[in-house]
């Protein structure tokens, strides 16, 4: 009776070497990555010092430095805005290729998923130094890359979305004798809607915050402010920059989460 | 009968057909606005697009010569590695702030400066982040992996809170009323409720690092952004290519890699 000294352990003798070994390799991993990377840090306890000096010198914000970044403001609002509207038209066709239950044939669905693929891969900024090369610097290369970073996300989800539907409903229109496009808006739209409505709120939130930075490149908006004051290090206009883009988010942020709520 | 004349009309979620079509008078509205205002002329889009054909040319074929490839992977396993640091340090700072901006669990004044904390960390792009660590402490991937580890908090502890307030606190009071201490309490009542979620969520937050750490090197954060911008600034556009050819098969890789792996956690 006593010799039966047992204590509870979760988990089996496999899964506890399994979970030793996983832990292990993630933390040669981490370590590795450290040692490979030229950090040049010979001593990191300056880091903190460092990043604290540059916050007093940020302090106080030259507040009458606002009124030199409302104009660059609008613009980046209107980037995100024609950005979302060219989106959410292209996002349409490519989410019906991309959806298994209404691309025409294997090809198109391929060709839904490259377009999904490789847009959603290629961040935003990336896609800016492109078409400021093809339209020139300026706010419309950043809409354009907006445009074509956002196309990906909006194509991925609707898609998704587009699986889930009802096809009985779809059934019901076509026998009516709907045309291929009566069924497009009669049967599978009006299904999705809410979702579409909703994701591209969704985005033009993201795409708020994405284009901020669009400046750095040249394609327009607050960044174009924002980097021209780290340029010439002036701080406090940086904080001001800072300030306001943390507002609009903020304010962006609650909006779009207040208009997903009603379409839901 | 007569009178009932009456032909189907589409429901509408507006209150009435008035404010539907106020509404959209309104968008369109400013959408026009909007196209003026970043110069969106018909003429200008139409021409941009004319000469994409002849820049596509230019980007076609990929190309790399052997030093050039080299840097490739020299750079990209630069964006890996710093993924794969500010991961770990990002998680690691990330759990005390969510259980500071759990409602549930920690006191308000606590949980509104960590909330805030989130918010300013969510609010700001990457590239803006590396921006000012470069500034702050120079170039290099260290500038990167202290952006990383900053927007990875505040995406981690957002959701990890979120989690947090959504636990069962019936366990938690059992092992409180078992006799625990805090401590415990904290490690047996609310710890195993959301490991399995918080195993998802970092493998998530690791390939959202790994897309990140390859685009800030273009404010010189390290990886392989720098590698791209100065190719562009170049106009050596066959190497552009074959350098955004490597960063969407690494962005797939770590895609692939995470859907897995939260497939089989969740």
């Amino acid at each position: 009776m006593a010799t039966e000294q047992r204590s509870w352990r979760r988990f089996g003798p496999r899964r506890r070497i399994a979970r030793f070994v996983l832990l292990l390799t993630a933390a040669v991993t981490v370590i590795a990555s450290w040692r490979f990377m030229d950090t040049g840090v010979a001593r990191p306890e300056t880091i903190p010092r460092e990043v604290t000096d540059l916050l007093t010198r940020m302090y106080p914000p030259d507040v009458a430095y606002t009124t030199q970044i409302v104009q660059p403001l609008i613009e980046t609002v209107q980037i995100a805005a024609l950005g979302t509207l060219g989106a959410f038209v292209l996002a349409i066709p490519v989410a019906l290729l991309a959806a298994e239950n209404t691309t025409p044939n294997g090809v198109t669905f391929w060709l839904g998923k490259l377009i999904v693929t490789v847009s959603r891969s290629v961040n935003t900024i990336i896609w800016a130094l492109f078409f400021v090369v093809l339209f020139g610097s300026g706010p419309l290369a950043g809409a354009v890359a907006i445009v074509f970073r956002s196309v990906g996300f909006l194509g991925k989800l609707l898609g998704e979305e587009i699986e889930e539907i009802d096809f009985g409903q779809v059934e019901a229109v076509r026998a009516s004798g709907a045309s291929q496009a009566q069924v497009l808006l009669y049967g599978i739209l009006p299904q999705v809607k809410p979702a579409l409505v909703g994701l591209s709120i969704y985005r033009w939130d993201i795409n708020i915050r994405d284009s901020t930075v669009l400046g750095f490149v040249g394609a327009g908006g607050i960044g174009v402010e924002l980097f021209r004051a780290v340029n010439a290090f002036a701080w406090q206009s940086v904080a001001m920059v800072l300030i306001v883009i943390l507002g609009v988010v903020v304010v962006t942020e609650s909006l779009s989460a207040y208009t997903r709520g009603l379409v839901r | 009968m007569a009178a009932g004349n009456r032909t189907w009309e589409r429901p509408t979620v507006f209150p009435n057909r008035s404010v539907k079509w106020a509404v959209y008078a309104g968008v369109v509205g400013f959408f026009l606005w909007s196209g003026v205002g970043v110069g969106a002329d018909p003429a200008r889009i139409a021409q941009g697009l004319g000469s994409a054909g002849s820049l596509v040319g230019d980007f076609l074929p990929p190309s790399a010569t052997p030093r050039q490839a080299q840097r490739i992977l020299d750079k990209m396993l630069e964006s890996v590695a710093m993924a794969m640091v500010s991961t770990l340090t990002g998680i690691v700072l990330s759990v005390p702030i969510a259980f500071m901006a759990a409602e549930n669990l920690s006191p308000k004044p606590l949980y509104a400066i960590n909330r805030g904390f989130i918010s300013v960390s969510r609010a700001f792009n990457a590239i803006i982040v590396g921006i000012i660590a470069v500034k702050a402490i120079g170039f290099g991937p260290l500038a990167g992996i202290l952006t990383i580890t900053f927007k990875t908090v505040g995406f981690f502890s957002k959701l990890l809170a979120e989690d947090l307030e959504d636990i069962d606190m019936g366990s938690v009071d059992a092992v409180r009323a078992a006799g625990a201490s805090p401590i415990q309490t904290l490690l047996y009542g609310v710890v195993p409720q959301i490991i399995p979620r918080f195993a998802g969520l970092s493998v998530y937050r690791w390939d959202i690092n790994i897309r990140t750490s390859t685009i800030i090197g273009i404010v010189g954060a390290g990886g392989i952004g720098s590698v791209l911008l100065t190719a562009f600034n170049r106009y050596d556009y066959q190497y552009v290519t074959a350098i955004l050819l490597a960063i969407i098969a690494v962005v797939l890789v770590a895609e692939g890699v995470s859907a897995v792996v939260r497939r089989r956690y969740n």
